[in-house]
């Protein structure tokens, strides 16, 4: 039986009733979750049975707060944005009823953490010139490739995974995409380190895995359209966040500017408060986003939010770093470490100039969004394709 | 957070202002209208009075509408797509704000468009810059004010000299017309030489409150003016062909109109916020307004120069709109304060001191 989804004071008496019923303090955390997710108060915009009660995904904010402010244990979606931003809607949009229940409850509650089996050495931008093979063989594929940019690879339970499953027609038609066990035998993942020294990232190499035919999302050759779901919301999770003035970066920056009066000088005025300003009107470029979100009409602007986002990042960085003159030349730790969360903000002036340059790359780069702002929103032609209609197997590689 | 969406209200009102200056205000008679001796378009002001726009944000019991500056706001972004030359900042916003400030007579007056009430500042003014220096005595204006934006078209000016605001009937100051830059939206030199003038507000709040909302609503005609730019040369990109393809399928064009696109959904943000500020009397005033300006000045200069360069040889012509855009978007970067003052104005708002 299916009913009019709970408004916010519904909503906001289901969750004191659940805490009067669950005491956070008395639950093991893990226990807690569980009960929270199977009384559709995790993610409250996904169905009822999936952790949901199919409300608008702009209620969740008060559902959260309320959580935080009894004192509920965290689900830590920090430790598994991809999991959750990029893997769970395109398992909720792809997935059988099965996977769903398989996998969207352990990946909520951070039971199970996932990674992005998609950037390979020669598929960066051209994610559909991806070369890693799958191969059917009765009620289960044999895979080989390898991946580059997997964040959380060496944590995850699971990844999403698109191969290429029939190299004879154009690229776009010929993938399929699955869930890979990432504790499977031929799975071998190995830190990459960045230019920050640290590897955040890995390659993935992926030798003879046997992935059940259970596990693919999606029709066999369809893998081009699930990609596309996981890489809208991946932008629109990159775009959206430092919600406050002078959030994220900034901060940083106005802070030193604030404490240190030594580091202050004409020229960096006048550029501090320049990107003070585009800092503002991006920030409330986010804010109208939201509430045009909210509002039940999303706009094109995630793109927009990812490239403003990526270029001041960039730029406030660097500010910081001339501020500090000759203490900027120092740099806190070329040893290779591997994080377990991301935060831009995070260890020193140094790390942070260079994590940033990432943030232009990683999500699509720039220029790619570039283009789809100029041919999807507006309306611009799009770029010569030369290998449009030509067989994968016969592009120049 | 205040509200950044348009309402059904101002969504009507822009359909109902875009078809009727469509017919009455196209870019033809624009130009047209920049070669003759009437310093604004009167015939399209009394066309507006008839919309009832100018009563926007006045209060029902002094003979308004009552509605806010948030629909106030959406005026002026279609007056700034059309470039329409017509006292409406100087005028509905300007002297209609220290009016309000000053709770004076002349108000409902004004907010029927009976008569043109214009502010006597220099128009580079910004709300936080010295003004004019004007003597009074005995109840009598002496002194000279350069470049007040719209000194022909009004029938009031409210001129602040010794700390206070007097209305000073027009036609008795000596108006000097100045060829201006911006010829849609016309300067003239004031003198006043033992003019008679009337007490409006003691104190300089009304000024300050009228030049605050000027900044604040001049970003939404600077937003109208830069996405009227930004649609052009799009419309035009897609048709223009060289080397046997379209102009815009060129990434180097494609590429700087999409971060222009992305500039005018954060001027869209940032003039919302200073629309909703000055709606409210929300505490964040100053700095959305000095924001506003320092960010929607540049993006309109920058709309309107690529509009100029991506049109190429017409763009460089008279007989194309373009460059009534670049001249109001430049002389509306100056107006009310560059965005260099308004980025040190907001420096001090918001505790960054200088070196």
């Amino acid at each position: 039986m299916s009913t009019a989804p709970p408004g916010a004071e519904e909503l906001e008496r289901r969750v004191a009733a659940f805490l009067a019923a669950h005491d956070p303090a008395a639950l093991e955390p893990l226990a807690f979750l569980r009960a929270r997710f199977d009384a559709g108060l995790a993610w409250v915009h996904f169905p009822e049975g999936l952790g949901g009660l199919g409300t608008p995904v702009a209620l969740q904010r008060a559902v959260d707060e309320a959580f935080a402010r009894a004192g509920a244990p965290s689900h830590r979606p920090e430790a598994n944005a991809i999991g959750l931003g990029m893997a769970a809607p395109t398992i909720l949009a792809f997935g059988t009823e099965e996977q769903k229940r398989r996998f969207l409850r352990p990946l909520w509650t951070g039971e199970e953490i996932w990674c992005q089996l998609f950037s390979e050495p020669g598929a960066g931008s051209d994610l559909a010139a991806l070369a890693t093979r799958a191969v059917r063989d009765g009620d289960s594929w044999t895979v080989n490739g390898q991946k580059v940019w997997t964040s959380m690879a060496h944590e995850a339970r699971w990844a999403i995974l698109v191969t290429r499953t029939d190299p004879d027609v154009p690229k776009h038609r010929g993938m399929t995409y699955f869930v890979c066990d990432m504790s499977a035998p031929g799975v071998e993942v190995r830190p990459l380190r960045q230019i920050t020294g640290e590897a955040e990232f890995n390659e993935v190499f992926l030798t003879d895995v046997a992935v059940p035919d259970e596990h693919r999302l999606g029709e066999v050759g369809d893998g081009w359209r699930v990609a596309m779901t996981t890489l809208m919301n991946e932008r629109v999770a990159i775009g959206g966040s430092a919600a406050i003035r002078e959030g994220g970066m900034m901060g940083v920056v106005t802070a030193l500017w604030r404490d240190r009066p030594e580091v202050r000088t004409a020229a960096g005025h006048d550029e501090l408060m320049r990107l003070w300003v585009e800092n503002e009107a991006a920030r409330l470029t986010g804010e109208r986003l939201r509430q045009q979100l909210a509002a039940g009409s999303p706009g094109p602007e995630g793109s927009a939010a990812k490239l403003a986002f990526a270029r001041l990042n960039q730029e406030i960085s660097g500010l910081e770093l001339e501020l500090l003159g000759s203490e900027g030349l120092r740099y806190d730790d070329w040893t290779m470490r591997r994080p377990t969360e991301v935060d831009f903000t995070r260890r020193s002036p140094g790390y942070r100039y260079l994590r940033a340059k990432g943030n232009s790359i990683e999500g699509g780069t720039s220029e790619i969004l570039r283009n789809i702002v100029a041919e999807r929103v507006l309306g611009l032609p799009g770029e010569i394709r030369v290998d449009k209609d030509v067989p994968w197997k016969d592009l120049p590689k | 957070m205040t509200d950044l969406l348009y309402g059904e209200i101002e969504d009507d009102l822009r359909s109902g202002l875009r078809g009727m200056l469509d017919e009455r205000c196209a870019w033809p008679d624009v130009l047209a209208g920049t070669g003759k001796d009437e310093p604004s378009d009167a015939s399209l002001w009394g066309v507006l009075t008839g919309f009832g726009v100018l009563a926007l944000p006045v209060p029902e019991e002094k003979g308004g509408a009552g509605a806010t500056w948030r629909e106030t706001a959406v005026v002026m972004e279609e007056l700034g797509r059309a470039v329409a030359p017509v006292p409406f900042l100087t005028g509905a916003v300007m002297a209609t704000a220290a009016l309000l400030a000053a709770g004076d007579e002349l108000l409902p007056e004004v907010a029927s468009g009976e008569r043109t009430a214009v502010l006597a500042v220099p128009f580079g003014t910004a709300p936080d810059a010295p003004l004019p220096d004007v003597a009074v005595s005995g109840g009598r204006l002496t002194g000279e004010i350069r470049d007040v934006a719209d000194a022909l078209t009004a029938g009031v000016l409210l001129v602040p000299a010794a700390g206070a605001l007097y209305a000073v009937d027009a036609t008795e100051v000596t108006r000097t017309p100045v060829t201006s830059l911006d010829m849609t939206r016309r300067l003239g030199d004031l003198t006043l030489a033992d003019t008679p003038g009337r007490v409006v507000a003691t104190g300089d709040e009304a000024v300050r409150d009228a030049l605050t909302a000027g900044a604040a609503m001049l970003a939404s005609e600077q937003l109208g003016l830069a996405e009227r730019c930004l649609e052009l040369t799009v419309a035009y990109l897609k048709t223009r062909y060289q080397f046997g393809r379209p102009l815009g399928s060129y990434q180097g064009l494609k590429h700087r109109l999409a971060d222009l696109w992305t500039s005018v959904t954060q001027a869209r943000a940032v003039a919302r916020h200073a629309a909703a500020c000055l709606a409210t009397g929300d505490p964040d005033l100053p700095v959305a307004a000095a924001l506003a300006q320092a960010h929607c000045s540049q993006v309109a200069v920058r709309a309107a120069e690529e509009c100029v360069q991506m049109h190429g040889g017409i763009g460089f012509t008279w007989e194309h709109p373009a460059h009534l855009y670049l001249k109001r978007a430049k002389a509306d970067a100056i107006a009310l304060g560059t965005p260099g003052r308004h980025r040190a104005a907001l420096a001090r708002l918001v505790d960054l001191p200088p070196a």
